[in-house]
């Protein structure tokens, strides 16, 4: 999996559960916790697909929920970002509980139609809202890696622009490495808004993403950006509700909703 | 795998054995009230809403939300059990039973028949045999918890059957059919049991 | 995806599997799509029995239903797909798509 070239893993069997292996895990927020896993045969996987996490108790009760995928299918590490939900049944086992050298059984890589490898093409646009961050995080970060390789011209060919909407600065996962991957690449916007509570010297959004900030943000309709956005259901339907009424072709945004709302957060 | 994977350290949602005696078998009790759906939650306006009772041929019983209201209501205290393994102890409910309404129907001229099958808002199914709901053993719940019932828990009126597994107890209820021959549902059409007891934990067609 | 939160409902503040307003993007059927097909479903195409619009699996709306998956059309809501797992069988009712059309293992993946 160190492997430089973009690769779309021809999936010819059943996905099967596997025993991964933490590795390290990182806080990211004070809520958000990624896990850095080992995964003995990884068959790979494309930026934007996840994985289904299973956790069996001693008396045999076991609770399964999905996680998106972090990692560049480049990263020789799977890592998976997840956000406790303090009601979670699964969640808060994961960002208290799991430690390094626990294993966790998981399977994937699962879905193929919220993916996207810079073999698609951009321009890109990204629109997340909370925890959605996570599989555009692995586009992202695919995007870097498939470009550090080619040259300056490639990577005006795949432009990307992302919009993201936290509750507060405290609460904006992956923070300092969105500012440096903005900062070290002119071809890439990172936009933040902030929707309950801003730092003094803000300077970004400050409301709930709507069609004035899409329409400020996004590319024009005409150049035909693949769109991706995903995070509580609301936030996605109202986005993409948005970006067709603003003229972008239905086909090419893709939603993923990761179910309710702003409450949870 | 020779042996299940134990996630160490991982209990899950769950509660003591004070209340084991009381659970199925396969099933864990949960103090929460999970929302479980196969669509979006139907909004019909109490002023459009109406229930209806038919069997074959033409009479067809039917009560306006404020008629259904003017009936004989009860409060029925019930242990519900979900296919999906969670059992919730002492509910409290309100309603009107069953044998209330199919009398009234009957009354006016309804014909019975051995199999019911209920029709809801947004298309839900779910059938039961007749005796399965009367004697005491069924109703149109319109409350809960002292409250009205909530949209996404089948408000404004679900049928409520705690003998069965909870899927038959069918919210948005808007229908009952008196069927000469039992057709299977929704979930009894795609793997799950036609009758679901529970207690013998009838979950799957094939289950004896 | 973020796991519990999938499932969790503002109002019961509960993480159970599936919830009702929580409805999802067909991508979220991909994991039990995967036990009864190799390909990735997910980008077939299907055409809904009940108003003709085609469209991707991907972008069905898809009810996590603890019981059992429910894809329907966003276009009349009516069940396009619906699948259950039982004690060793995956029941698929596909009578409310009228066709599905899916990329083979030898076609280019990109959806």
């Amino acid at each position: 999996m160190n492997s430089t070239q973009v690769s779309t893993p021809a999936r010819t069997a059943t996905i099967t559960w596997r025993l991964a292996t933490v590795a390290g895990v990182v806080a990211e927020t004070p809520r958000a916790r990624t896990l850095l896993l080992d995964v003995p045969g990884w068959p790979g996987h494309r930026a934007g697909q996840h994985v289904d996490v299973r956790l069996t108790a001693e008396d045999g009760y076991q609770a399964q929920r999905s996680y998106s995928i972090a990692s560049a299918p480049q990263d020789g590490q799977l890592a998976l970002t997840v956000e406790r939900l303090d009601d979670g049944e699964v969640s808060p086992y994961l960002t208290d509980v799991l430690s390094v050298g626990d294993r966790l059984e998981l399977r994937g890589p699962i879905g193929g139609y919220f993916v996207w490898d810079v073999a698609l093409g951009g321009p890109l646009l990204l629109v997340a809202g909370g925890s959605g961050i996570v599989p555009l995080m692995a586009m992202l970060r695919h995007r870097k890696a498939a470009l550090e390789i080619g040259d300056v011209r490639a990577r005006h060919n795949v432009p990307a622009r992302l919009l993201y909407s936290s509750r507060r600065w405290a609460d904006v996962i992956y923070r300092s490495e969105l500012t440096r991957l903005a900062q070290d690449d002119e071809t890439l916007d990172v936009a933040l808004t902030l929707t309950r509570e801003a730092p003094p010297e803000w300077t970004g959004f400050r409301r709930r993403i709507d069609r004035m900030m899409l329409a400020e943000v996004a590319w024009p309709p005409g150049e035909r950006p693949h769109v991706f956005v995903c995070g509580p259901t609301p936030l996605v339907e109202a986005a993409a509700a948005a970006l067709v009424e603003l003229g972008h072709d239905p086909a090419l945004v893709k939603t993923e909703r990761f179910g309710p709302t702003g409450e949870q957060r | 795998m020779t042996e299940p994977f134990i996630s160490r350290g991982f209990r899950g949602r769950r509660q003591g054995a004070a209340t084991a005696g009381r659970l199925p078998p396969g099933q864990y009790e949960t103090r929460d009230f999970p929302v479980l759906s196969a669509g979006p939650t139907p909004r019909t306006s109490l002023a459009t809403w109406d229930f209806t009772v038919r069997g074959r041929g033409a009479p067809t019983a039917r009560w306006t939300w404020d008629e259904l209201q003017a009936l004989p209501h009860e409060t029925v205290t019930a242990d519900i059990h979900c296919v999906t393994k969670w059992s919730k102890l002492d509910t409290v409910w309100e309603g009107v039973s069953l044998d209330t309404l199919l009398a009234e129907a009957l009354a006016r001229g309804v014909e019975s028949a051995p199999y019911i099958l209920a029709v809801c808002d947004g298309g839900y199914s779910t059938n039961l045999p007749l005796a399965d709901v009367t004697g005491g053993k069924a109703w149109v719940a319109v409350t809960f918890d002292g409250a009205p019932l909530a949209p996404e828990h089948g408000g404004p009126a679900r049928l409520l059957v705690p003998r069965l597994y909870f899927w038959k107890s069918a919210k948005w209820v808007r229908q009952l059919h008196l069927m000469e021959r039992d057709e299977a549902g929704f979930w009894e059409s795609l793997g799950y049991h036609n009758y679901g007891d529970p207690w013998r934990e009838q979950r799957y067609s094939g289950d004896r | 995806m973020n796991g519990d939160e999938l499932r969790a409902s503002e109002r019961q503040s509960v993480d159970e599997p599936a919830g009702e307003a929580e409805r999802l993007d067909g991508n979220a059927a991909a994991g039990i799509l995967s036990e009864v097909f190799v390909p990735d479903l997910t980008t077939a195409r299907a055409t809904c029995a009940n108003c003709g619009a085609i469209r991707v699996l991907g972008a069905l709306l898809v009810y996590a239903h603890g019981m059992g998956t429910v894809m329907r059309c966003p276009s009349c809501d009516a069940v396009v797909l619906r699948i259950a797992r039982t004690r060793a069988q995956l029941w698929l009712d596909l009578t409310g798509a009228k066709l599905v059309v899916m990329p083979t293992a030898a076609a280019p993946s990109a959806a």
